[in-house]
Formats: C-alpha cells, sequence, structure tokens
C-alpha cells in the first residue's frame, strides 16, 4: 500500500448541502471514494491509500485536473483504491461530487 | 487495347512442326494431374468410396501427403478440422515431414505441437488468438520458419498464386455417400480453400460429424472432395464474438457515446464493420438507447460485415439493422439466425451461411468504416496487436481497416471523410477515404497504456530479423483515434506534428498523453481536431450502466425471444 496526500486551494466552493457521500467500490481495478464536506469553503483535501505502488506523478495528474475543472471547495476525499485506471479515477471523483451536491443531509 | 495477360498454353506457337513435335515429346504438362492421382490411388485402399474410418486418419494422411508439401489444415477463425490435427500429429516421420503449412488460423494446440515434432517447418498465417504466446516462443526458439503474418484475405490471395495448398484438411458438419458437404452455419474459408485445391490437382480430406442420405444443403460439391473421415464428435469451435454486457464499463459506455455522438452521426456511416472488443459491443447496446434519442434509428449502422454478434440482437429486435453479411457463426446463435433471415444470409435450408473471404472482400469494399480496439497505438496512429510475448497475427482488422485503392463508388461518409483530408483537392477527382477507428480506453488490462512512443512490433521485428514489422493498422489508414478523452480526428491534421499531438490530445494520463504541448493541443480543440465530451454535449456522469439496451448475457436472451442459446460458459442463472 502506498498512501498520498494533496492538498489545493480552490476557487469556489462544492454546491449542495449534503455532508458527506460515498461512491464506487474497493475492487481490483476500481475505487472507494468517501467525499465529506469538512473543509473551509477553499479548500480541498485528497487522501488515497492505493494498491498499486509507484503512481505518485499520475495522481497529481489527475487530482490537478479534477480540481481544476470541478472547483470542489469544503470538501475531503478519502480514496480506497484498488488499482484503477487514471479514468476510472476521474469518474469516480466526479461522481462523488454530483452526490454530495445533491441537497439534504 | 493492351493485353494484360499472357499465357502459355500454346508452346512452341512460333516453331516449325519438328520443333513443336519435339517439345511434346519431352514435356509433360500433366505431371500435377498424375500425382493427384496417384495420391488418391494410395489413399483409396483406406477407403470405402471415399469414406476413411477415423481409426485409419492417420494412415491416409501418411498415403496421401509427401514430404515438404503445402499443406492447408483448416483452422479457421472459429472451426478446427480438430480430429485431422491429431491425425497429422500422430503420423509417422519417415513419411511425413517438414511440411509448410498455410491455413488461416493457428488455434489449437496440435497446431504448434506439429513443428515441435517436426511434421511442420513452415507457417503462413493470418491469426493465432489463443496460441499467439507460445506462437512467439516457437518463432523465438526457431522451432517455425515464419513465411508472413497476413490478413485473411491477403493470405486466401495467395493460395491462388504462390501458396496453393497440395493437401486441403477441412472441417464440415455432414456429407452425404458422393462427398457433397453441408458446412453449416460455420462455412468460414471452407470454399476458399477447397477451391484453390481442388482445382489446382490437390487432395481435399474433409472431417465430418456425420454421415448422411442426403445433405441439408450442398456448400461443397462432391468432386471437390477427395476423402471423408468421419469424426466421433463435433468439430470444434471457439465462440469468439460473444461480449458479456454485464463486463461493460462505464469508461467503455462513455467511448462508445462519444463514437456514436462524434463520428456515426456526423458522417451518417449506414454500412460498417464493427471489431469485437467490449468497445464496439458497447456501441451495439447503446444503439436501441442512447442512439434512439439522437434520432439517429435508419441513419447509421443499417448494414454491417459482422459476425453474428449477440450484443447486437436489441438493435435488430427494434428495426435498427437491415442486413448483416458473415465471416462465420457465432455459438448459439444459430435459431435465432434462421428465424431473422431477413436479416442475415441463410440456405435453403435455413441456416446461416458465411464465407470469410466474401465477407471481407465485403468489409473492404461496400463498408463506409472499420471500428475497432488494438492494443498499442504510436504517435503517428500506426498500431499493432503485437507484443514482444505476444503475437496474436492479424486476423482481418488491417483488410477492413484499410482504405481500399480501387473503390469507385461514392457515398456519403466515403465523401466527406475524402473532403476532410483534402479540403482543396478537385471535388470531381478527389478520392473518398474509409472511415478507420481505433477505439480504446487510454490504459488498458493492468494498466497498460494504450498509447506508445515506440510499438513493441518494432522490436520484435529487430529480434527476429523480420524485414517488415507486424503493424495491424498502418497510421496512414487511421482517421480517428476515440478514447474516454475524445475524438481525435486525423483527417483534420495537416502536418505529423499536428498528427502526433491530436494523438498525445486524446491519451489521457499515459506518457504520452502527459508529454503533450498544451497549447497546441487546446488550437487543436478549437479547430473540431479534439473533441472532448463536453464538446459533444455528453457528460461523462451519464455514461452508466442503465444506458446499455442489455445488461447481462440474460438480457440478450429475453430480447431474442429465447432464440438465443448462449453456451454455457456465459450462463450465470
Amino acid at each position: 500500500m502506498e498512501g498520498l496526500k494533496f492538498a489545493h486551494s480552490v476557487r469556489t466552493r462544492a454546491g449542495g448541502t449534503r455532508q458527506s457521500a460515498i461512491v464506487g467500490v474497493v475492487a481490483s481495478g476500481n475505487l472507494e471514494v468517501l467525499v465529506e464536506r469538512v473543509l473551509p469553503d477553499a479548500e480541498c483535501a485528497i487522501d488515497i491509500k492505493t494498491a498499486a505502488v509507484g503512481f505518485g506523478e499520475v495522481w497529481t495528474a489527475v487530482v490537478g485536473d479534477f480540481v481544476e475543472r470541478y472547483s470542489p471547495g469544503g470538501l475531503r476525499f478519502s480514496i480506497n483504491d484498488g488499482g484503477a485506471r487514471p479514468d476510472t479515477v476521474s469518474l469516480r471523483l466526479a461522481q462523488a461530487v454530483r452526490s454530495i451536491a445533491e441537497n439534504g443531509q | 487495347m493492351t493485353v494484360i495477360e499472357t499465357t502459355g498454353a500454346s508452346p512452341g506457337l512460333d516453331c516449325g512442326g519438328e520443333a513443336r513435335r519435339g517439345a511434346k515429346a519431352m514435356t509433360s504438362w500433366q505431371t500435377n494431374r498424375a500425382t493427384r492421382d496417384g495420391r488418391i490411388s494410395a489413399g483409396a485402399v483406406l477407403a470405402r468410396g471415399k469414406i476413411v474410418e477415423a481409426r485409419d486418419a492417420t494412415r491416409l494422411l501418411e498415403a496421401v501427403i509427401r514430404p515438404g508439401d503445402r499443406v492447408c489444415l483448416e483452422g479457421d477463425n472459429q472451426k478446427q478440422a480438430d480430429l485431422l490435427s491429431r491425425a497429422l500429429l500422430a503420423a509417422d516421420l519417415s513419411r511425413i515431414n517438414d511440411l509448410h503449412m498455410v491455413q488461416s488460423g493457428v488455434v489449437l494446440p496440435e497446431h504448434l505441437d506439429l513443428f515441435d515434432r517436426g511434421v511442420a517447418k513452415r507457417l503462413d498465417y493470418a491469426y493465432s488468438g489463443p496460441q499467439s504466446a507460445r506462437i512467439a516462443r516457437m518463432l523465438f526458439g526457431g522451432k517455425i520458419e515464419l513465411g508472413a503474418v497476413h490478413t485473411y484475405l491477403e493470405l486466401f490471395a495467395r493460395y491462388f498464386i504462390d501458396l496453393t495448398p497440395q493437401v486441403a484438411l477441412i472441417a464440415a458438419v455432414s456429407a452425404d455417400r458422393d462427398g457433397n458437404l453441408y458446412t453449416g452455419p460455420n462455412t468460414e474459408d471452407t470454399p476458399t480453400v477447397v477451391e484453390a485445391t481442388a482445382f489446382k490437382d490437390g487432395i481435399v480430406i474433409a472431417q465430418v460429424n456425420d454421415i448422411v442420405e442426403t445433405v441439408p444443403r450442398v456448400d461443397i460439391p462432391a468432386d471437390r472432395v477427395h476423402f471423408i473421415v468421419k469424426s466421433g464428435k463435433p468439430f470444434f469451435v471457439e465462440p469468439l464474438f460473444t461480449r458479456d454486457p454485464a463486463a461493460i464499463t462505464e469508461g467503455q459506455i462513455l467511448t462508445a457515446m462519444l463514437a456514436i455522438k462524434g463520428i456515426y452521426a456526423p458522417y451518417g456511416v449506414q454500412r460498417l464493420n464493427h471489431g469485437i472488443g467490449f468497445s464496439t459491443a458497447a456501441i451495439e447496446l447503446l444503439l436501441p438507447t442512447f442512439g434512439e434519442r439522437l434520432g439517429l434509428k435508419g441513419r447509421i449502422a443499417t448494414h454491417f460485415a459482422l459476425n453474428p454478434h449477440p450484443a447486437l440482437i436489441p438493435a435488430i429486435e427494434t428495426g435498427w439493422v437491415r442486413q448483416i453479411h458473415s465471416f462465420g457463426s457465432e455459438v448459439g446463435m444459430d435459431d435465432y439466425i434462421r428465424a431473422r433471415s431477413d436479416v442475415y444470409f441463410t440456405g435453403p435450408d435455413g441456416s446461416l451461411r458465411s464465407n470469410r473471404a466474401f465477407c471481407q472482400t465485403a468489409g473492404l469494399y461496400a463498408c463506409d468504416m472499420f471500428i475497432g480496439s488494438t492494443l498499442q497505438i504510436d504517435l503517428q496512429g500506426n498500431s499493432s496487436t503485437v507484443t514482444t510475448s505476444r503475437i496474436a497475427g492479424f486476423g482481418g482488422a488491417p483488410n477492413m481497416g484499410a482504405d481500399a485503392r480501387g473503390r469507385r463508388h461514392p457515398s456519403e461518409p466515403w465523401l466527406k471523410a475524402g473532403a476532410e483530408a483534402d479540403p482543396d483537392g478537385a471535388t470531381l477527382m478527389r478520392r473518398g477515404r474509409k472511415l478507420v477507428v481505433q477505439i480504446g480506453e487510454t490504459f488498458g488490462d493492468k494498466n497498460v497504456p494504450l498509447f506508445v512512443e515506440r510499438l513493441d512490433a518494432l522490436e520484435l521485428a529487430e529480434k527476429l530479423n523480420l524485414e517488415l514489422a507486424p503493424i495491424m493498422i498502418y497510421g496512414d489508414d487511421v482517421t480517428h483515434i476515440v478514447t474516454e478523452e475524445g475524438v481525435a480526428n486525423l483527417l483534420l491534421c495537416r502536418t505529423a506534428q499536428e498528427r502526433e499531438q491530436a494523438i498525445r490530445g486524446v491519451a489521457g494520463y499515459t506518457d504520452v498523453g502527459r508529454r503533450r504541448d498544451h497549447s497546441m493541443v487546446a488550437h487543436l480543440r478549437e479547430r473540431g481536431v479534439i473533441r472532448r465530451p463536453e464538446d459533444l454535449g455528453i457528460n461523462p456522469l451519464d455514461a452508466d450502466r442503465s444506458q446499455l439496451a442489455a445488461r447481462s448475457i440474460k438480457d440478450l436472451v429475453r430480447w431474442s425471444g429465447g432464440l438465443y442459446a448462449p453456451p454455457s460458459k456465459f450462463r450465470n442463472w
């Protein structure tokens, strides 16, 4: 296992009122993302635990593009990764933002 | 008028009468026929009529085949002459050795055991899917002298020019006592192999599942068949074209949506061929849902050169597909095909008539698009399924995934693609272009990148001292590359540098993708050379499995009204 932590300053706060959401599954080639609305509006944190060691550079690129595109202010993402491909990671992160942007608890 | 063919049929035409008589005395013009008759006589000792018992199959082959012969051991994409393979493998090496195998598919372990034992020495072939790792090891180990890896149509063509078989060992469903053969839905390569062999003084030996009074239809006439061996069990057929919808990923669905909206729709592609991967299976399953909502029914995907893919059943049932011609059949599809004869080609007996050579020709000349996946794409768009440890061969992709330079009939997609490639050309003189689309996810199995700086095929060619690297589709034939990152239209690229950046631009987070020139990629996107999901009005979050018309094999059975009978390995209920 490898642990990676990213912290980004973002332009705007993520929409919606839900406090947390979970998408995906922990499985080989897949990942689970827990997203919680626990940070100041201009901050975003992404903590990764991954089974695939040595892909830090790719994670940096994927996370950078994701933050740039969705501006997920106030959100902390905790990822359990089973060696998912970058496109799957991008999709799950986008799904997590959509999930927490819904109104409700 | 120019005479473009000459013939040697009139020897000594200009000579005096005496010289001509002299030539006749010395030259026999029918040695091959005499040899064939000798082989038939040697085999006839073991036969009653044309029928030889299975236990005598090896003795028959020893009687008929000579050392060094060119032999086609029918290994098609699907159907395998497995009994005759085993019989040949058991041959006495003092009687049969150093054969030159000319067969499209190297599929069974026995096909390679022949080389290990020394029964065979040289190989010309087209496809070796299940044996790809072993064939690579044997080539490196010097066990096989490789002629070339061909496309199907190319190998078939050589059967008639310089690789004509002396003996063909073929497979059929049934034979009558005269030797008329019924090949059933998997006719595949048989007519081509028999044509080349029987009409050039070769010997045709067929293994059949049954000997019957009257065959359901005559696929091969009796006078082209010399011996028949009844097999104890049906010949082996591989279900190669069944993709379980349950295994289709969201990434493949997104890629399929991009292809439909970004290529099928704007070009109005009606006549096409699909590869066998999951991305194209996803396209087939999105036609009745996503395609329907886009109003594309009747405007795209109406005529196919395609095997009977189970994944196409929902599109057929909803009236999308008008006609399909097939290379071979698919396990479990027989009853469905029989009941949908308006769509498929069927014989007087009601079952599918497939024919690989004709269908490949149809794919080359009568289809406006080929779309399929590959294992590696380089910066020029060259693609290959060959890696240093696996040589899977090409099958039909290089043939269908190539511009047909002999094509002369116009069609909307062909002309539009031609105009995009050469906007300043004179309209009436400008060739059209076939759409050759490579579709895939930026990372494949085990996170192996689809995009590479240098193809493994080059390393293989260097190691094996090949004169030509095994490229599946050359970059100059590829018109579009589709990944989950978007569609790259290579027809619109004007320089090699633009082409490279267009490819890097859809290569995602692979090394090739991360080394893109961001400003150039942005410029290419403004010009529509690269189109992202959002440029096509597609939200990646909509790419979920609820979009698929069938989400399991069982759904496909339901769509077929119970006519599709999937093989047991695809049944989980």
